[in-house]
């Protein structure tokens, strides 16, 4: 029964979509709002049902026939539900409809929700149409197996159980920022007051799309053979093109809501950052390319959301290039103040998209090329990977980092150069001493020492930057500063621990393997290894081969347990890796196969990454920061200041009138 | 600043950086792109033609995974079903590198012929196969006669 119910509320929830886009899209009002949250209800009640099979372990439903096994602890039952392509289509549709739903609560009466809620009727009706007519998750067997088939075993763990929500939050967030664009281009406005309201969706989109890949990396990072935690995957690249876009479109979206500026970029941004979601969902989906996530591909699921693509991609860029010359241009700027600085963000960061974008389709293209006969088959079948990406990217994020601390510290309208400068001298004097000690210790590498130097000159640069602004006056006022200042400098921060951690882990991390017998020792980077014995350990749904290492490092010991698992329904094994956290970085060890030759013998995997937490917490942070400003915002609405203490929160004396 | 001027800086802000972005990419499409070959385009020109970082893909040969140097090195043979390269990797592979099933090998051949992969890849599904190496199969058994190879079922 609860499959068909899930079924009838998918359809119902259709129901309230086509409804939601008709009546916002013509009289508008309280109809589609009610709809709009109609929609949600029934999209979450339907998730539920799904969830409610995969626990129940309801075999004669398909999917969960082939995605579950009786054996498979409770959370990871629950995950299952979006472990494969119909459940995700189906948490896809909820959260699209979800954000229908929070709009519905969140927003204010008036012409801006009603569109909104319009164009959003319209894609969740899409979504949910391809779900019930191509994918639905509701399919029943007639002879149900005793069993299921069990889920990837690779996917039996906490990090990616989470990584698709978050990532769909992101994902699917883009399309209600898409949404409010629309809205605003029907409507003829795109101004102050638009930017104001659309950019707490968009920030609540970007971190939580920073939280969903960085749930990934985490995860591509100790799940050995996935080649580290970033591997330029073009899944992976299909996330950090929209993640490039919006984290312009949010920086765009400022001088917007605060100068009336750049409004017609702006709306561009936000239909650009959907479309490249929608070309990311395609990529995953389709199979076009290879892939480490290419999994439940089908190629004429690629052919309908391809054409889904063009047609909600046509239709978005149809409309803002009728609308947008009707957009006002915003007040005059020099290029020298916090407008140039942040158009020049928005140019590295568009760039650096499109570099990734280069990198990620050219060779879909071409291998096309081949199939058809236009080139020959020798050309057409190349892969890109990180040397491209390394060589292309690094230059632009170094720019991006170079130009953060005067953007934080610039005035509106027009600033010095001079005194600015004068002003970071120490900063950079630290970035510089830095980059000369990372590279002593570290090798003389050229990204490392550019990528030591610009996190370095970011970090101190925004920490000098945050006390001018607290200013005279000691500690009290650190907690007076606005959370809007604390959002933005925390990003920033992180932003620069990211690089400086992706770079110094990329070029100093070492590793290597080791056949060891029971008693041996292996040393690496002043740690020994000492190769204790193997047992066997039960699992709930494997077994498991576990080593115990004792590990020696500065007098101190510790046995850390690497294992390799054997899931017997899937048939598959996976390597799970032991690591032991130090400050300076991960000591990373992974239990392999028996030597053949040596059957005594197993190879033994141990590798140093040094400041890998500083790429993930500094990602953390960078989602942190994005939350920060949107509570921000969020609070600032509902306790409505009058409007002259906003500017003075937001304009700070400018450096030059406070030097030192 | 007046209007134009400013429009003016913006669109020459936009092309010095527009140029420069499209310098990077030619330069690293050029240097930084592996060529994917199966092993029968090797055995035709011999690995020694190969001078540039490449990848590989095929079937690992049932029997071919060997340890080497104690243990150390991981080594085994692509096929395609008419021709095979011999490969070596330092490091232990992911899980589904398995005898008999596909996979593709990215890296550099060495002065004896031998593949020097710093890269392994296989898939996470039992069921599918990397692109590449299903090509080469297939490419394998279109050319000439009979293959041994069967299709996958994706």
């Amino acid at each position: 029964m609860i499959a068909e119910l899930g079924h009838l509320l998918a359809f119902l929830a259709l129901a309230a979509a086509i409804g939601q886009s008709a009546l916002g899209l013509t009289t508008g009002g309280e109809a589609p709002r009610r709809l709009a949250f109609a929609c949600g209800i029934f999209s979450v009640l339907a998730m539920l049902t799904l969830i409610i099979s995969f626990v129940q372990l309801d075999f004669s439903v398909a999917l969960v026939a082939e995605n579950s096994h009786t054996l498979k602890p409770l959370i990871y039952r629950i995950a299952g539900a979006w472990g494969n392509h119909e459940g995700s289509m189906l948490l896809w549709c909820m959260v699209m409809a979800g954000y229908g739903a929070a709009a519905s609560v969140f927003m204010r009466a008036g012409p801006l929700r009603d569109k909104a809620l319009g164009v959003q009727g319209l894609l969740t009706t899409g979504f949910f149409a391809y779900l019930l007519f191509a994918s639905s998750p509701f399919t029943r067997l007639i002879d149900p197996p005793f069993d299921g088939g069990g889920m990837n075993p690779l996917l039996q763990d906490p990090a990616v159980a989470l990584h698709p929500p978050a990532l769909y939050l992101g994902y699917v967030g883009m399309s209600f920022v898409f949404s409010l664009a629309a809205s605003g281009l029907i409507n003829g406005q795109i101004d102050q007051e638009w930017a104001r309201r659309t950019r707490p969706w968009a920030l609540f989109a970007w971190s939580s799309l920073t939280v969903g890949i960085a749930l990934g990396a985490i995860w591509a990072y100790y799940e050995l053979g996935w080649g580290g935690w970033w591997f330029w995957d073009p899944v992976e690249n299909a996330s950090f093109m929209p993640w490039l876009v919006s984290a312009a479109l949010i920086h765009s979206l400022i001088v917007t809501e605060k100068r009336g500026g750049m409004a017609s970029w702006t709306v561009f941004l936000s239909v650009l950052t959907f479309i490249l979601a929608l070309l990311g969902t395609f990529l995953v989906r389709s199979g076009v390319m290879t892939s480490v996530h290419a999994f439940a591909t089908d190629p004429t699921r690629g052919l309908v959301l391809l054409f889904g693509l063009s047609i909600a991609g046509g239709a978005a860029l149809a409309l803002f290039a009728w609308r947008a010359p009707t957009l006002k241009a915003g007040p005059e700027f020099d290029p020298v103040s916090r407008e140039g600085a942040l158009v020049l963000n928005n140019l590295f960061l568009a760039v650096a998209a499109a570099l990734v974008l280069v990198g990620t389709v050219t060779p879909m293209i071409l291998q096309w090329l081949g199939e058809s006969g236009i080139i020959s088959r020798e050309a057409a079948s190349i892969s890109i990977g990180e040397p491209y990406f390394q060589l292309t990217l690094a230059p632009m994020i170094a720019m991006l980092l170079l130009f953060m601390p005067f953007a934080q510290a610039a005035p509106w309208r027009k600033a010095e150069l001079g005194p600015l400068m004068k002003w970071l001298m120490p900063a950079a004097a630290v970035a510089v001493v830095a980059a000369i000690v990372a590279l002593a210790m570290g090798g003389w590498g050229i990204w490392l020492g550019f990528g030591v130097l610009v996190g370095v000159w970011v970090v101190v640069g925004v920490g000098m930057d945050v006390v001018r602004r607290v200013g005279p006056g000691g500690f009290g006022r650190v907690l007076r500063l606005p959370l809007t200042v604390w959002g933005m400098a925390i990003a920033h921060i992180g932003m620069g621990l990211f690089v400086i951690g992706a770079t110094v882990e990329t070029a100093t991390r070492t590793e290597q393997t080791f056949p060891l017998r029971p008693g041996e020792v292996a040393e690496m980077a002043g740690w020994t290894f000492q190769f204790q014995n193997l047992e066997e350990v039960e699992g709930p749904n494997y077994s498991a081969l576990r080593a115990n290492i004792l590990v020696t490092h500065d007098g101190r010991t510790e046995v850390i347990q690497p294992e390799t698992r054997t899931f017997q329904v899937a048939r598959t094994s996976t390597t799970e890796v032991a690591i032991r956290k130090t400050l300076g970085g991960d000591v990373y060890v992974a239990l392999g196969d028996q030597v053949r030759e040596d059957p005594s013998a197993w190879r033994i995997r141990i590798a140093y990454h040094p400041l890998i937490d500083w790429v993930f917490g500094g990602a953390g942070l960078i989602a942190v920061g994005g939350f920060l400003s949107l509570v921000a915002r969020v609070r600032r609405r509902s306790a409505a200041p009058a409007p002259e203490t906003e500017a003075t929160v937001e304009s700070p004396p400018a450096p030059a009138s406070v030097p030192a | 600043m007046r209007k134009r001027s400013q429009r003016l800086w913006l669109i020459g802000a936009a092309a010095v950086l527009v140029t420069g972005a499209v310098a990077l990419a030619v330069v690293g499409l050029q240097g930084a792109v592996a060529f994917f070959q199966s092993p029968s385009d090797i055995a035709a020109k011999g690995p020694s033609a190969f001078t540039q970082a490449l990848r590989v893909g095929g079937l690992i040969e049932v029997g071919s995974q060997k340890h080497e140097e104690g243990g150390k090195l991981l080594t085994f043979t692509i096929t395609d079903g008419k021709h095979t390269v011999p490969v070596q990797f330092e490091g232990i592979p992911p899980d589904m590198v398995v005898e008999g099933k596909g996979v593709v090998a990215e890296g550099k051949f060495n002065s004896s012929g031998v593949l020097v992969a710093d890269r392994v890849l296989a898939k996470h599904d039992e069921n599918y196969m990397p692109k590449e190496a299903y090509d080469a199969l297939k490419r394998a058994s279109d050319s000439e006669g009979e293959s041994t190879y069967k299709e996958p079922t994706t």
